[in-house]
């Protein structure tokens, strides 16, 4: 049996923009995309640059657009995006690209920050653990939020993250909606100012392309919707 | 771009609309109906403290909620930044106020 080959086309970036290189990949039974891309690297082109850790869809490190949509490439079996026995590779949407299939997550992660995305704790060492009550409305909100893996997988997907780049973003406004609902953090004022902002949750056009791609199924745009509701609720106790 | 005071600017003027333009539309259709001419109209329409409320508060709403969102596909599509954002919000927004207080005026007080 001649064992099939897949063609395979990686953008090479930034220095050579829109510069694709095409390789010749064995396809196997079982093979991811990222399966693909290691491949390249280990067997074709030693220089490729991508990056990844876990491989088991816990880290967010190794997002990447495969025929244009972003997704997780370790969790993403080849079978299911090949066109004929074809696929296009290249670095996640919406992010500076370092080179190749690696992209810079700090704009990411910066945002992350001004969304309030941080512990905001009310008590010290000394203070007894607080219980948390599971059966609350509240935290079930919360628990689904702290699935996010970081990937920016939604962030990518995002037309008004494209289009505005002051816009926090799906991932990041998510996880001030997770720590608003999260009877531990005590960050409420700063949560809602931080979201209130012209890069914040207003922004957000509720087309929800996050929550369609986002490959941990969480649902970013119903959170974004709940930060419109609270700041809209917080403005009228003010005037109150 | 559109920070919390923009946003809800904008909400409560598509809410004041909403009942606004059903009765615009519901007036509209019976003058036509009933074969109003320009003249009969204007002979309700002038000095009536009532119809100024309703088309003043309109034309009002109208200039924030355009403004507003014309402010989103300026900064999304054609890339306006900051100042220049703001100059044309305010300049958008002053436009169609003047030209909605204008037609108010003229079928009320003028
Ligand atoms: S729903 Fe909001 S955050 Fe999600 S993709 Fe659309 S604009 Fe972006
Ligand atoms: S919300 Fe989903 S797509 Fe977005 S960063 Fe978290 S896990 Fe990734
Ligand atoms: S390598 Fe960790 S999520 Fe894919």
């Amino acid at each position: 049996m001649t064992q099939e080959t897949l063609k395979v086309t990686i953008d090479r970036g930034p220095d050579t923009a829109h510069v694709q290189t095409v390789f010749d990949v064995p396809a196997y039974t079982n093979q991811t995309v990222l399966d693909v891309v290691s491949w390249v690297q280990q067997n074709a082109d030693p220089t490729l640059s991508y990056r990844y850790a876990c491989r088991v869809g816990m880290c967010g490190s190794c997002a990447m657009m495969v025929n244009g949509v972003p997704r997780w490439t370790c969790r993403t079996h080849i079978s299911k995006v090949l066109r004929g026995n074809a696929v296009t590779i290249a670095p996640l949407r919406n992010l500076p690209v370092i080179k190749d299939l690696a992209v810079d997550m700090d704009p990411f992660f910066d945002k992350w920050v001004a969304a309030e995305g941080v512990h905001h704790g009310a008590l010290t060492r000394d203070d007894p653990i607080a219980p948390v009550d599971t059966s609350t409305a509240a935290r079930a909100v919360a628990d689904a939020g702290i699935e996010c893996i970081n990937c920016s997988v939604c962030y990518a997907a995002c037309d008004t993250v494209t289009a505005n780049d002051d816009y926090l973003g799906p991932a990041a406004l998510q996880r001030a909606w997770t720590l608003l609902n999260d009877a531990k953090d005590d960050g409420r004022a700063a949560i809602l100012d931080a979201v209130s902002d012209k890069g914040g949750c207003h922004n957000c056009h509720s087309i929800g392309s996050c929550t369609t791609y986002c490959p941990n199924d969480l649902d970013p745009m119903s959170a974004i919707a709940g930060l419109k509701r609270e700041t809209a609720k917080s403005l009228f106790q003010r005037w109150r | 771009m559109l920070n919390l005071r923009l946003y809800m600017l904008q909400r409560v003027t598509a809410l004041l609309m909403a009942p606004l333009v059903l009765g615009h539309l519901a007036v509209m259709i019976y003058a036509v109906q009933g074969g109003l001419s320009a003249g009969e109209i204007l002979g309700r329409t002038q000095g009536s403290i009532l119809w100024f409320a309703f088309y003043g508060t309109f034309a009002a709403a109208v200039a924030v909620h355009g403004a507003i969102g014309l402010r989103s596909i300026a900064c999304e599509w054609v890339g306006l930044r900051g100042r220049a954002l703001d100059a044309f919000m305010w300049l958008t927004g002053l436009s169609l106020f003047a030209m909605g207080a204008r037609a108010v005026w003229a079928v009320t007080f003028a």
